[in-house]
């Protein structure tokens, strides 16, 4: 018995598929690490970054953190992630979307002593969307939760 | 399946069907692009930038939309050799490939301001400019292999389409796979969740609704066209038959 050629491309088709979707995880699993766009500051503190490669590192600018050092045209920040912290060296003119407690992605390389030497800055934006008034409300709400107790 | 085969029958609920999403796409859209403009208020952080976002979400689903649908095509050349699918794949390949060029340039405009830069090699951005070259080897394969002969029914390009669509995972996934510059998605349909403002977002359900129906709405006038054009290349070969 054999079945229609109808089904029989159906199930070609869907085998097809399936092999395909399968080739497409492997490759995906293949480049897992190396498909990301920046490294975080707990990579560079479990110490999987080596000192003067080329790469980029991202994560939230620490609160009360950015500071000009110098010349007036350098900058110094730290960029935190959940567990760990970097400082950063930065010679430039910062992005205006450049704040603290928002995402920022640098490009350049760690230092020896730790620290991470950008020529670059971006900012990075977050998936959230409001008016000025409530994200001032929200804001007045945390400051107010920060001071209650 | 084999229902709408027939050209005549499928032109007589494309031709209605074409300005029943015409004009309401048109509406819906304009609707959605001023009220997007002028009448929902400027983020707190990026100011009046993000308005771009009315037009770069919907232009971003269609183009992943459109790829869908060329596979969805490819099943049906592959699997019942329906006679329209494959010219449905050739409708809908130029539509799509423009919705992901206006994703691309509205998204590269919009993050010159907010990142300070005007292109990088992140995942998501990278894998929707793969999307759009894919829809240029899509229609350069679909147009060399009609010109080849109709004994191939376009099954070379269905195939094309269906191994294309691996992309479309990738591209939706990029974001939560790997660190991008591209932020996370803003709303779940599924989970019901939205980090955009109310306020903010009902120009985006109405720029989505009305694009999606002018999508449509093209690709139905080019299914038309297209079966006019064969129609009348039978009928030019049948008249020169008739007069040897």
């Amino acid at each position: 018995m054999t079945a229609a050629p109808k089904t029989q491309r159906l199930l070609l088709v869907i085998l097809a598929i399936a092999a395909l979707a399968g080739a497409a995880l492997l490759a995906l699993w293949g480049l897992q690490g190396r498909a990301a766009y920046f490294v975080t500051p707990s990579e560079i503190a479990a110490g999987r970054v080596e000192p003067g490669v080329p790469l980029r590192l991202g994560g939230m600018v620490s609160a009360g953190s950015i500071a000009p050092v110098g010349d007036g045209n350098s900058f110094r920040f730290r960029l935190e992630d959940e567990t760990a912290t970097t400082t950063v060296r930065y010679r430039g003119i910062l992005p205006d979307l450049f704040v603290e407690g928002s995402g920022a992605v640098a490009e350049g390389r760690l230092l020896a002593n730790g620290e991470f030497a950008a020529d670059r800055i971006l900012a990075k934006h977050d998936e959230n969307y409001m008016p000025p008034e409530l994200a001032e409300r929200a804001e007045r709400a945390t400051a107010e939760t920060v001071a209650a107790p | 399946m084999h229902r709408f085969a027939n050209p005549a029958r499928f032109l007589r609920i494309a031709r209605p069907a074409t300005g029943w999403t015409l004009w309401p796409g048109l509406v819906l859209s304009l609707a959605g692009f001023i009220g997007g403009l002028f009448f929902v208020p400027a983020d707190y952080l990026q100011g009046d930038s993000f308005r771009i976002l009315y037009l770069h979400a919907p232009a971003a689903w269609l183009g992943m939309a459109g790829w869908s649908g060329l596979a969805i095509a490819g099943i049906a050349t592959l699997v019942w050799r329906h006679p329209l699918a494959a010219l449905a794949g050739r409708a809908v390949a130029p539509v799509g490939a423009l919705f992901a060029a206006i994703c691309l340039a509205s998204g590269s405009i919009w993050g010159r301001p907010t990142w300070g830069t005007w292109w990088e090699w992140d995942g998501r951005l990278t894998s929707m400019l793969v999307l759009f070259f894919l829809y240029l080897a899509y229609i350069a394969l679909a147009d060399a292999e009609r010109a080849r002969g109709p004994d191939s029914e376009g099954r070379i390009a269905a195939i094309f389409g269906l191994v294309g669509a691996v992309n479309l995972p990738i591209i939706h996934y990029s974001v939560i796979w790997w660190n991008t510059l591209h932020q996370g998605r803003s709303i779940s349909i599924v989970e019901g969740r939205s980090s955009i403002d109310p306020s903010m977002l009902w120009p985006l359900g109405l720029t989505f609704v009305g694009l999606t129906l002018l999508f449509v709405a093209i690709t139905l006038m080019r299914m038309r066209a297209d079966i006019a054009r064969i129609k009348l290349a039978m009928r030019l070969q049948r008249r020169a038959e008739a007069a040897r």
